[in-house]
């Protein structure tokens, strides 16, 4: 049977995949079990296939922004395991020079915009980040990502009014993982799919699953091919799950073993696996290389990260203006 | 060649004349546009630069606030029109958690060059949703810049400076009580350096410090104590923040008397933080407690007797210099 993608694609994500999955991972392990890793911590495990389909659906010059969740947005960009298991660490080698922290990775050379804490807040400065591509004339598109919950935020409202008004080349990506930390979406509005929400504004829209990089790679593919054509703003909706709780404190008393369960035999991972063996684009062994190799750039980037230099404590009074000579009060 | 302008038309010319010089500066706010603005300081405006510069927004102030920031981390050089700063309340978490932050937060990589700038402070009977001073609370950001212009010719060199050398975002308060005071303005181009006070007026027996409307009271009362045999220093502090205190100090150096007026509400108000520096920076210089004229600490009422026992006013400045100077009634 003819698949939809090359060998190479889903050997691609594949590899993105696991990459993502094997850092969120460790370090969780290295938060748990050493105390390494501080602060909140929010994984991406289970919604991996999001970054894959959305990174062979749009170009290197392409803007992404996103809530807290960011380690595997960050790593699809291409801010290095080395760089982002630093900043977990707090070191100054690390993506945001150990200023950020897990909730705020930031790599502006790869185009990646954060890392927000404020639910929903990236929306509306997303907005922004496209408004200046069209200003400019050029033809790249923003991806803005929220979870469920962002959804419910004023922002994301006169956002999608401006962006509409104004035919922004932004897709807005709501990651609908059914829980805005411990409260399902039923409870937290009348209207549940949040695809809809788009209809007040005119905006198209589109809703589908995210456990699938096929899936997501065409869906994606639409909306951006709409934006480069100054058709403006697409609303997405992609219905995913994180197998892990809202931060790593969460008891996830909300839902049961078995909803958990029954996601994981969905596994966006699994099934390009099971893609990619079926149709002899690799074998187990080959697959085993490639696990390999991930497992070697997770483990250097603990030993980079371990290894690395605490910020100097006079980083306290830097970047936090641009100007060189602001005179900080210092008593 | 000077000739007599407006405070709006000071605001307008140094917009227009970056707008012409740079192609990433634009103008984004509510009736900016085709109204020309509701205090007129963008008229004319869109004619000269048309829609694509001159953006008319929906009331609609933390979105657009959103998309300037987002612009200004992505290349641009907006500058954000605010109808009143009292509105700009429903925007500051953009400009709170992500304007100010995102340089620190990102290690250095996202900066934020944008002008937020409007009507702030009281101005007439306005009642208490429309009459609120931001300095003090903006001032208590870091990663941001402040600005509080007193007359034309600052205004112009300032907002010209902000626009076009300041990388940092800059909040720059106005007052709809001044966009029609006159001043002799140049008109060849010049810029004026953020975070540099300016002496209005030397004296020897007391240093009054003040900034935007107030800089009217503070004048008016070194006026009166002239007439008094008092010699007033009358500072214009023009940036809050950073906030020029060595100007202060060198003036209370020669004056061992401090007394400020502003309009902000007393607590932890720009007034707290000269004291504070001062005292410690010039304790031995002092002859009298440091001295303040704020507005009521409370909300401003409409009645008009009620606006006026709420404000700061050259009666009450005068009396509070008179204290200052131990001068027998």
């Amino acid at each position: 049977m003819a698949t939809k993608f090359s060998k190479e694609t889903y050997l691609y994500w594949y590899e993105l995949m696991q990459l993502i999955r094997q850092f969120e991972l460790m370090a969780e392990e290295k938060y748990k079990m050493e105390g390494k890793i501080r602060g909140f911590f929010h994984a991406y495990v289970g919604q991996e296939a999001i970054a894959a389909g959305c990174m062979t659906a749009t170009r290197a010059e392409d803007l992404f922004i996103t809530a807290y969740r960011d380690h595997g947005l960050a790593l699809a960009k291409g801010i290095s395991a080395d760089s982002c298991m630093a900043e977990l660490y707090g070191k100054a080698t690390g993506c945001a020079k150990g200023k950020g922290g897990s909730m705020h990775f930031f790599g502006k050379k790869e185009n990646f915009y954060g890392g927000h804490g404020i639910v929903g807040a990236q929306i509306g400065t997303g907005t922004g980040l496209a408004f200046a591509e069209k200003y400019r004339g050029t033809d790249n598109v923003v991806l803005c990502y929220f979870g469920d919950g962002a959804a419910r935020q004023g922002i994301l409202h006169e956002s999608f009014n401006l962006a509409m008004l104004w035919k922004l080349p932004v897709i807005y990506i709501c990651e609908n993982n059914n829980y805005a930390m411990g409260t399902s979406v039923e409870r937290t509005s009348n209207v549940t799919d949040i695809y809809k929400l788009a209809d007040a504004y005119e905006m198209p829209a589109d809703m589908f699953d995210g456990m699938s990089a096929e899936t997501v790679h065409e869906g994606i593919s639409r909306a951006v091919k709409r934006a480069r054509e100054g058709g403006g703003p697409t609303l997405i909706e992609i219905k995913t799950y994180r197998y892990k709780g809202h931060s790593i404190s969460d008891p996830q008393k909300y839902r049961t073993k078995e909803e958990v369960e029954e996601y994981r035999s969905k596994d966006p991972i699994a099934q390009v696996m099971h893609t990619i063996l079926e149709n002899k684009f690799a074998t187990e062994e080959d697959l085993k290389v490639i696990d390999e190799r991930i497992d070697a750039v997770v483990n250097n980037s603990v030993k980079f990260a371990e290894e690395s230099p605490w910020p100097d404590d006079s980083e306290v009074l830097k970047d936090i203006y641009v100007d060189q000579n602001y005179p900080f009060i210092v008593d | 060649m000077a000739r007599t302008i407006a405070f709006r038309e000071a605001l307008r010319e140094a917009m227009s004349e970056e707008m012409r010089r740079d192609e990433r500066v634009f103008l984004m706010g509510e009736e900016v546009a085709e109204y020309n603005g509701a205090y007129k300081v963008s008229q004319g405006m869109l004619a000269e630069f048309g829609p694509k510069r001159v953006i008319d927004t929906p009331i609609a102030e933390l979105g657009f606030t959103a998309v300037g920031v987002g612009a200004a981390q992505n290349g641009l050089r907006p500058v954000v029109e605010f109808m009143t700063w009292n509105f700009a309340v429903l925007a500051l978490d953009q400009i709170l958690n992500t304007a100010s932050k995102m340089l620190a937060m990102s290690g250095g990589q996202i900066s934020c060059p944008i002008v937020f700038r409007g009507g702030n402070g009281s101005a007439g009977q306005l009642g208490a949703q429309h009459s609120t001073a931001f300095e003090a609370l903006y001032a208590n950001i870091p990663g941001i810049k402040v600005v509080s212009p007193s007359n034309p010719y600052d205004a112009k060199g300032l907002l010209k400076q902000a626009i076009r050398y300041e990388e940092d975002p800059v909040m720059f308060m106005e007052s709809e009580q001044m966009y029609g005071d006159k001043m002799e303005v140049p008109e060849e181009e010049y810029y004026i350096e953020l975070g540099k006070a300016d002496v209005k007026r030397a004296g020897t027996d007391v240093t009054i410090v003040s900034f935007n409307k107030m800089m009217k009271v503070a004048l008016g009362a070194a006026a009166e104590l002239e007439k008094e045999g008092v010699s007033a220093e009358v500072i214009d502090l023009r940036s809050i923040r950073p906030l020029d205190w060595q100007t202060i100090l060198e003036s209370v150096k020669k004056t061992n008397r401090l007394v400020i007026v502003e309009e902000q509400w007393p607590f932890a108000s720009v007034s707290s933080e000269i004291a504070y520096r001062i005292q410690k920076e010039g304790f031995d210089y002092l002859d009298a407690p440091i001295r303040r004229i704020t507005a009521a600490d409370a909300p401003l009422h409409y009645a008009p007797n009620l606006v006026a026992a709420a404000l700061p006013n050259v009666e009450r400045t005068v009396k509070i210099v008179k204290e200052v100077m131990y001068t027998k009634k």
